[in-house]
C-alpha cells in the first residue's frame, strides 16, 4: 500500500515509521529552542507551562477546538490561562505551548502545532515588535525589518481602502481567485484578498510588520487611534517570505468589552451554524480583578524552523507531522 | 451522493461542480493568522478535461460525483457509436465518437479497456497502455538495416499513425504505447 504525503510524494508502507524531518532539521530545531530559552533566561522572562486541555475554550468563531469527552477542550492557545497567570501577579512570561486546532491541515498547518507565546507587562506594541524581530533574527540571522499598516497595504497592492470601500470592490478585486462561494462579511473579502493577494509578496528578505488592523479584526487587541485619526485595532502581524510568523496584541484588559466581543463571537458561531463553545470563566473573573498592562504575542515555531532551514512544509520540521489525508474523520 | 466537505478534498475525489463532474487535483488550504480560512482548489473537468482553480471557504461542501472506473471489452463500432461490453455482466454500454475521442485511434476490437461511467453512462475511454496492430500502410522496409536508427511513418489497422524504425513492413503487428504512441517492438505474429 502506498500512502500520500503533505509533499505529495509517497512513501511505501515500510517506511512509515521514519520521521517525516530530517534528522539534521530537527537538530536545528533543538539549538532555535536552546537560544530562545536562553534569550528569555537572560531577559528575566519566566518560562511557565499551563494545561493542554481545558473545561472552556475560545469563542474565535473560524477556530475549532478539539473535544474530549470527559475531559473538556484541547486548548488552540494558552493565551487565557497566560493571562491568569499575569493578572495574579506573574510579571513577564513566556510558553513554549503544544496546541491543537480542528480542520487545519495544509503545508503550513498541522492540527497539532507549537506556539512561542510571550507577555511583556508595561512594553507598548511597538517595544513588543522590536522585540520580536530580535526572537526573529535567532533563528533567521541578520535581517532588516519593516512596518506597514494594513490599510496602505490595501491600498498599494490592491488600490482599496479597507475600511471604507464598497463591499463590492472587494469582491471585484478576489475575482480573479474564481470564487466558489459568495459572502456579505466584510471581513471574509479582507481576510481572502490578505491571504490570497498581500500575503505572498510580504518578507522578501525583510521582517514585514504589518500593523493597524481593523478593528473588525482585533480579537483580542485593544482598539486605539491611528496617526490618521482612525479608529484601528492595536494588532500586529509579522510575515517573512511570505508565510504568518507571528500575530500580537496590546492586550485588551478590560473586562466588560472582552465579555461584549465574546458575545458577538457566540452570535457569529451561532448565525454560521458553528457549535457553541463554553466560554472561560475563569479568564474573565481574572481581567475583572486586573490585568496589569502588557503586549503579548504567539510565534508559530514550527513555521519559524521552516523559514530558517528552508524547508516548504511543515513535515519537514516535525519529527511526526500528520501527513494529508490520514486524520481520523469521525474524531 | 455523499457531499464532500473541503478538508475531505483529496487528490482524485471526483465532486460535482457547477452541474459538472470534475476531480480533484490539489487543495491548498490558506488561511490568516485569525479570520476565515479558504482552500484554493485544483479541478479537472471530466467532460472536457480542463483544469481551473477554485478559492472555495474552508468547511464549505460539494456533492459527489458518481463516477465510477470499469473495464470492459470493446466490440464494434457502427458507425455512428462505439459498443463496449461489461464481461461479468455482459451488459453494454454505446459511447458517441466525442465521448471516445482519440482514445478511439487505439482500440482494437476484443481488446479490453478502462471506461469511466458518469451516471451509469460513459464519460471517457482509455485504451490499455500497450496495444498490438498491424500497419495497413508504411513505405517498404530496408532489409537489414536496424542500426540507423531512422524512422517512416507507418498507418496502423485502428488509424492511427506511429513512427516507426525503417526495418518494419506492411502487414506486419506492433506494439505501441498509446499514452505516448510511440512504437515499442515488433510482434512476432
Amino acid at each position: 500500500m502506498r500512502q500520500a504525503t503533505a509533499r505529495g510524494s509517497t512513501v511505501t508502507a515500510a517506511q512509515r515509521w521514519r520521521p517525516t524531518a530530517p534528522l539534521a532539521n530537527l537538530r536545528r530545531r533543538a539549538q532555535i529552542v536552546g537560544a530562545i530559552r536562553a534569550y528569555f533566561a537572560a531577559q528575566g522572562v519566566l518560562e511557565v507551562e499551563t494545561p493542554q486541555i481545558g473545561s472552556a475554550t475560545v469563542s474565535d468563531p473560524h477556530l475549532n477546538s478539539l473535544y474530549v469527552a470527559g475531559y473538556g477542550y484541547l486548548q488552540t492557545s494558552p493565551e487565557y490561562a497566560m493571562k491568569r497567570l499575569l493578572a495574579a501577579g506573574s510579571g513577564s512570561i513566556y510558553q513554549l505551548a503544544r496546541v491543537f486546532r480542528a480542520d487545519e491541515h495544509g503545508r503550513r498547518h498541522q492540527p497539532e502545532f507549537t506556539l512561542l507565546e510571550w507577555y511583556r507587562l508595561g512594553y507598548s506594541l511597538e517595544r513588543l515588535i522590536d522585540e520580536v524581530g530580535s526572537i526573529a533574527r535567532l533563528a533567521l540571522g541578520d535581517l532588516p525589518s519593516e512596518r506597514q499598516r494594513y490599510r496602505d497595504l490595501f491600498q498599494r497592492y490592491l488600490g482599496l481602502d479597507p475600511l471604507r470601500c464598497e463591499l463590492s470592490a472587494l469582491r471585484s478585486a478576489a475575482e480573479h481567485l474564481d470564487l466558489a462561494f459568495d459572502d456579505a462579511d466584510r471581513d471574509t473579502w479582507l481576510e481572502l484578498l490578505m491571504s490570497a493577494v498581500i500575503e505572498p509578496q510580504l518578507g522578501r528578505n525583510v521582517l514585514s510588520f504589518v500593523v493597524d488592523y481593523p478593528p473588525s479584526q482585533a480579537a483580542l487587541a485593544r482598539l486605539r487611534r491611528d496617526a490618521d485619526g482612525e479608529l484601528v485595532a492595536a494588532r500586529f502581524e509579522l510575515y517573512f517570505a511570505g508565510v504568518e510568523l507571528a500575530n500580537g496584541y496590546h492586550e485588551l484588559a478590560d473586562a466588560d468589552e472582552q465579555r461584549a466581543r465574546f458575545a458577538t463571537d457566540l452570535q457569529t458561531r451561532a448565525a454560521l451554524g458553528l457549535p457553541a463553545v463554553a466560554l472561560d470563566g475563569d479568564f474573565l473573573a481574572a481581567l475583572s480583578a486586573g490585568l496589569p498592562d502588557c503586549s503579548g504575542v504567539a510565534l508559530g515555531l514550527d513555521r519559524l524552523i521552516m523559514l530558517a532551514v528552508g524547508a516548504q512544509s511543515l513535515a519537514e520540521v516535525m519529527a511526526f507531522a500528520v501527513p494529508w489525508g490520514e486524520l481520523d474523520a469521525s474524531a | 451522493m455523499a457531499s464532500y466537505s473541503t478538508n475531505e478534498f483529496k487528490s482524485g475525489l471526483k465532486v460535482m461542480l457547477d452541474g459538472e463532474p470534475c476531480t480533484i487535483l490539489e487543495n491548498e488550504f490558506v488561511k490568516p493568522g485569525k479570520g476565515q480560512a479558504f482552500n484554493r482548489v485544483k479541478l479537472r473537468n471530466l467532460k472536457t478535461n480542463r483544469v481551473s482553480e477554485k478559492t472555495f471557504k474552508s468547511g464549505d461542501s460539494l456533492e459527489g460525483a458518481d463516477i465510477v472506473d470499469r473495464e470492459m471489452q470493446y466490440l464494434y463500432n457502427d458507425g455512428e457509436f462505439f459498443h463496449f461490453m461489461e464481461p461479468d455482466s455482459f451488459e453494454q454500454h454505446q459511447a458517441s465518437s466525442t465521448t471516445v475521442g482519440d482514445a478511439a485511434l487505439w482500440l482494437k476490437e476484443q481488446d479490453m479497456c478502462m471506461v469511466m461511467l458518469f451516471n451509469g453512462a460513459p464519460l471517457a475511454v482509455t485504451p490499455p497502455n500497450f496495444v498490438d496492430l498491424e500497419i495497413v500502410e508504411t513505405e517498404p522496409g530496408v532489409r537489414g538495416d536496424t542500426a540507423t536508427g531512422g524512422t517512416k511513418p507507418a498507418r496502423l489497422s485502428t488509424g492511427a499513425v506511429a513512427k516507426v524504425p525503417l526495418f518494419v513492413n506492411q502487414g506486419e503487428i506492433i506494439r505501441c504505447d498509446t499514452r505516448t504512441g510511440e512504437y515499442v517492438s515488433r510482434v512476432k505474429g
